[in-house]
């Protein structure tokens, strides 16, 4: 998973369903652990920007 | 810049929100030293929210301001998937904030109580050290600090990953996420007084679509899905296709995207030296989606709970578990309750909805109460539909 930066709202949906922790916000922007990322997809799922895209 | 920064406070906030402020506030004023650490520039912005809240019950945290209030509300009309109305006059009034100057009353209140509040502060990590208390990591405007406590608070709103670090299990299922879009919409024509909620599949599937007017010309127009429905269809589409078919000439003034947790209340909200409030604790009306009230009851209760142990040097669970056990009485039973209405209102069928309007149709908004919404769906159909009516009125109305 790989999040665009310009459509990103940082509103921290794709967090919140998260199972392995491997998103973090700032103030700034939001990043994907991708060691820990397994590509379930849930993020991109919920994102109501739509600024999550599969790798 | 160190200024009165301490490298240890009893008690540590993350999230300067409704829920954290009241709780840094609480905490300060029975006695305890806090400090409370706030992401962004300001609280309140961006405002993730329809900024909607009824007046009962509100004077308990705060002095009623007419700075932070936009409008007041007087009734309720909701649309079902066929079109027809069900109009509701609300026993008592509702507002609709101006979230960003409500959000810094709060911040100023916790602060008068001697509660340090620190913007710009992202925490980045928390953890348990040897010696019982909590080391907490955080970057001022980039640069890292570290600060020590005996009770971290986490109101970092949906993310909750303060609850994540301490082994609480925060995360959320696809139907326990409202993924969501407001615009605040100004050129329109409006009832000013009047909330609106629209149902149906093709309008907001697993959830629904609200106007909250902040004049008769402004809104705060949203919409929020489910998860499971929303990879399918954003719900950026379905507001668009709502907002073009509704008004002529609309403008787009601020547009904000957000996550709601309508889940029920996390079965563990506290572990040693932790407690969760508000969103990070899935403490959101599931079906309304309303979460002020609830993060300041709940702020309330964790902050003078963690002045307590502060003053017993106790930061046990078990101290701690006096917190979900108060908000359990006080509304954590009952969003259990409204989430298994949720459960059976989003797999109910738009028929079922229609049904319950015509059911009501004839009768006059000021009669328009839960009794009799009650009398007639029973004297056709499902008490579901009276559950679903309760949890709405209950939150939105009534408490």
């Amino acid at each position: 998973m790989r999040i665009n930066f310009e459509s990103c709202d940082l509103c921290g949906t794709c967090v919140s369903v998260c199972p392995v922790d491997a998103i973090e916000i700032s103030e700034y922007r939001a990043i994907i652990d991708r060691e820990k990322c397994t590509n379930c997809g849930l993020c991109l799922k919920v994102c109501p920007a739509q600024a999550i895209v599969k790798e | 810049m160190s200024l009165s920064i301490k490298k240890e406070y009893d008690v540590v906030v993350v999230g300067a929100g409704p829920g954290g402020s009241v709780a840094a506030r609480f905490a300060a004023e029975s006695g305890a030293s806090v400090l409370f650490l706030e992401r962004d520039r300001e609280t309140g912005i961006p405002v993730r929210c329809a900024e909607g809240v009824s007046s009962p019950g509100l004077d308990q945290f705060i002095d009623i301001d007419e700075r932070w209030i936009a409008n007041e509300i007087y009734s309720a009309r909701f649309i079902t998937p066929d079109g027809n109305t069900l109009d509701m006059k609300s026993h008592v009034k509702g507002y609709i904030l101006e979230r960003r100057i409500f959000d810094t009353a709060l911040c100023d209140l916790a602060s008068q109580k001697g509660a340090t509040m620190l913007t710009r502060a992202n925490v980045t990590h928390a953890k348990r050290t040897p010696d019982g208390l909590v080391e907490v990591a955080y970057t001022h405007i980039g640069t890292p600090k570290t600060v020590k406590c005996k009770i971290i608070i986490g109101a970092d709103g949906i993310e909750s990953r303060v609850g994540r670090w301490f082994g609480i299990k925060t995360n959320l299922s696809l139907t326990d996420v409202s993924s969501a879009i407001q615009y605040t919409i100004n050129n329109i024509e409006i009832d000013p007084h009047r909330l609106e909620f629209h149902f149906g599949t093709n309008i907001a599937p697993g959830g629904y679509l609200w106007i909250f007017p902040k004049s008769a010309n402004t809104a705060n127009i949203g919409i929020g899905i489910t998860g499971n429905f929303a990879s399918e269809k954003p719900a950026k589409a379905y507001l668009d296709e709502f907002i073009s078919k509704r008004f002529e000439n609309p403008s787009i003034n601020y547009t904000v995207f957000a996550g709601i947790p309508v889940a029920r209340t996390l079965n563990e909200i506290v572990a040693d030296n932790v407690m969760l409030v508000g969103d990070a604790a899935r403490q959101v009306n599931p079906i309304t989606g309303g979460g002020i009230k609830q993060a300041m009851i709940a702020g309330r209760l964790a902050g003078k709970l963690a002045g307590e142990a502060v003053k017993t040097g106790n930061y046990s669970t078990k101290f701690l578990s006096k917190y979900p056990s108060e908000w359990d009485k006080i509304l954590g039973s009952k969003h259990s309750f409204i989430h298994a209405m949720k459960e059976r209102v989003i797999y109910a069928s738009d028929e079922r909805l229609n049904k319950i309007s015509r059911a009501c149709a004839h009768i006059p908004p000021e009669k328009m109460t839960t009794l009799e919404l009650f009398k007639q769906v029973v004297k056709g159909d499902p008490k579901l539909v009276l559950d679903m009516s309760k949890a709405f009125l209950a939150d939105k109305f009534t408490t």
